[in-house]
């Protein structure tokens, strides 16, 4: 019984919170753009946008291309939308409100989060479409080559706390971690964004070049699913940010208001994100490999030499 | 220093970019809300070119400067039979002017070279078509386009009298003022006609009794009575 409540409250922060993300993208875009397009819908400040947005969708017709293989092509924005549903189980709120608590709920997460290749690539490959394919190609590079520094970094934490549980890891947390795992941090959140493929690391869906990548094909419902998968990403990386290196509930109060710290954070690092995708251009596909592979990579290992050495002196 | 300063501290260019959209965050939009808000377009704007038909005495000399060849006229010739003159008058009748806009490109040589002031622009820009060929806008649309022609701008006060004015006040000044009113400006052309012509013509019309205004009265007056006195001395005669 207590397990369904909990299990309906995470499918209701699985809805609503992309949508808080998605009309917060909508807003801080169009006033650092210096647009109005957003604004127009509904009368006060657009808030029906994202709502217009949902009706469009829906009213879209649902095309399936002739030549793609039809089961897959219609599976992919699911196996794109769902790993992030069970990674928002495990993830803390506050001391002693999650969902699901783990032993190896890092382990869980991480291995989870790669089945987003395994989206891209169907979706890629069922188009029949070559733009598709070529977009597929280019986020399975993507997401193999940060797949590394992301666990790098995460373990490099969870070597820290000594636990791979995310509560364990919360309730190990000290604020001078700020200092000592910052490099991860770094690395997490910046391989998160390119995990996500959000902009600027969005070459698989370079629309200038490559249509739409894996999504030129789908329509409609299907379309929006992807979609929502990455406001859903939005909110799983920046929460996983704040539960590893930001100390989750961690903050004055924490015993009455820890969930409120912990939506905070994950607020403010949501707001990053999007800030991010405003200000810079995309990269080009050798500048996304050369960062990951000379700088992220790089830098995750020396802080995982860092950690030990630290551990081994405490 | 400040000139390779930047590639001193990596990374200053990613946060300067981060800094610029923040600070925009923060600004209010001053985006026109053009659909809401009709735009403040100042007169010279170049929307849609408008025809005076009367104006225009077919010499066709718009169509042949038109850089794309998007004007199309047709005419014919009248005779035009004047009582007491030695033989008919011939006179250009306008069939047909139409100016593509789907091809036009706004360079408006046509307008310029146009010696008769037949063309104008106009600020107007609301003019799309759901169909190309219905920008080929006929004579008719294009003289509707004319009342929407905004007043030409004022001269500068300062400025030069037109050949024109310069003229009219020499011929109304007389032989001997004729230097005084080539080099004039238009207030002491304005005060050339005052001394001279009612003198010179004391009965004349009512006009001249008009309450004079100081001779620092607006220019545009100035201009539009500078020509008038151009028939009074034949009228002295
Ligand atoms: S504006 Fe230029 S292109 Fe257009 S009709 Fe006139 S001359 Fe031709
Ligand atoms: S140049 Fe002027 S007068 Fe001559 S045909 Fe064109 S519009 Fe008419």
């Amino acid at each position: 019984m207590e397990l369904l409540i909990r299990v309906l409250a995470v499918l209701a922060g699985f809805l609503v919170l992309p949508l808080v993300v998605g009309q917060a993208e909508h807003k801080v875009m169009a006033h650092m753009q210096g647009r109005v397009g957003p604004m127009y819908a509904g009368a006060f400040h657009g808030w029906a946008q994202l709502i217009a947005d949902g009706v469009k969708f829906v009213q879209k017709e649902d095309i399936t291309p002739r030549d793609a293989d039809r089961t897959v092509f219609r599976l992919a924005p699911l196996v794109a939308l769902f790993p992030y549903l069970v990674v928002v189980m495990t993830i803390p709120i506050g001391p002693g409100l999650v969902a699901q608590s783990l032993d190896i709920g890092l382990f869980l997460v991480l291995a989870v989060l790669g089945i987003g290749v395994v989206a891209v690539l169907m979706s890629a490959w069922a188009s029949a479409n070559k733009y598709s394919l070529l977009g597929g190609v280019r986020g399975a590079a993507q997401l193999l080559g940060y797949e590394l520094p992301l666990v790098l970094a995460a373990a490099s934490v969870a070597m820290a706390a000594g636990t791979l549980s995310l509560p364990g890891i919360v309730e190990a947390w000290q604020p001078w971690w700020l200092i000592w795992q910052a490099p991860a941090a770094l690395v997490f959140f910046i391989s998160g964004l390119a995990e996500i493929r959000r902009p600027p690391f969005d070459m698989p869906i370079a629309d200038s070049e490559l249509v739409f990548g894996y999504m030129t094909e789908y329509t409609g419902l299907r379309f929006a699913f992807f979609l929502l998968a990455e406001y859903v990403g939005i909110v799983v990386i920046a929460a996983l940010t704040t539960v590893l290196f930001l100390g989750g509930w961690h903050g004055p109060m924490e015993d009455q208001l820890g969930w409120l710290w912990t939506f905070l954070k994950i607020g403010v690092l949501s707001f990053v994100i999007i800030w991010l995708r405003v200000t810079y251009p995309r990269m080009r596909e050798d500048q996304l490999q050369r960062l990951c592979w000379l700088i992220l990579v790089p830098v995750a290992l020396a802080q995982l030499v860092l950690t030990v050495a630290v551990k081994s002196l405490l | 220093m400040s000139d390779n300063g930047e590639r001193i501290v990596p990374g200053k260019g990613l946060l300067d970019g981060l800094a610029v959209t923040l600070k925009t965050l923060t600004r209010r939009s001053t985006t026109q809300q053009y659909p809401d808000v009709q735009p403040d377009l100042p007169p010279r704007s170049r929307g849609v070119i408008a025809l005076s038909e009367e104006n225009c005495t077919v010499c066709m000399l718009c169509a042949r400067e038109c850089p794309d060849w998007c004007i199309y006229i047709d005419s014919h010739k009248e005779e035009v039979v004047v009582p007491g003159a030695a033989r008919a008058r011939q006179r250009n009748v306008l069939d047909r002017f139409d100016i593509d806009f789907s091809l036009c490109m706004y360079c408006g040589i046509c307008i310029e070279v146009c010696p008769f002031d037949a063309l104008h622009w106009t600020p107007e820009f609301e003019y799309a078509e759901t169909d190309v060929l219905d920008l080929l806008h006929d004579k008719n649309r294009l003289g509707e386009w004319m009342r929407t022609v905004p007043p030409p701008p004022a001269h500068d006060v300062l400025g030069e009298p037109s050949k024109e004015e310069a003229t009219a006040a020499r011929k109304a000044a007389g032989p001997g003022a004729a230097t005084a009113a080539k080099t004039a400006r238009p207030a002491a052309v304005r005060a050339t006609p005052r001394t001279t012509a009612p003198a010179a013509a004391p009965p004349a019309p009512a006009r001249p009794a008009e309450p004079r205004p100081s001779a620092e009265a607006p220019a545009p007056e100035a201009k539009a009575e500078a020509p008038k006195p151009d028939p009074r001395p034949e009228a002295d005669q």
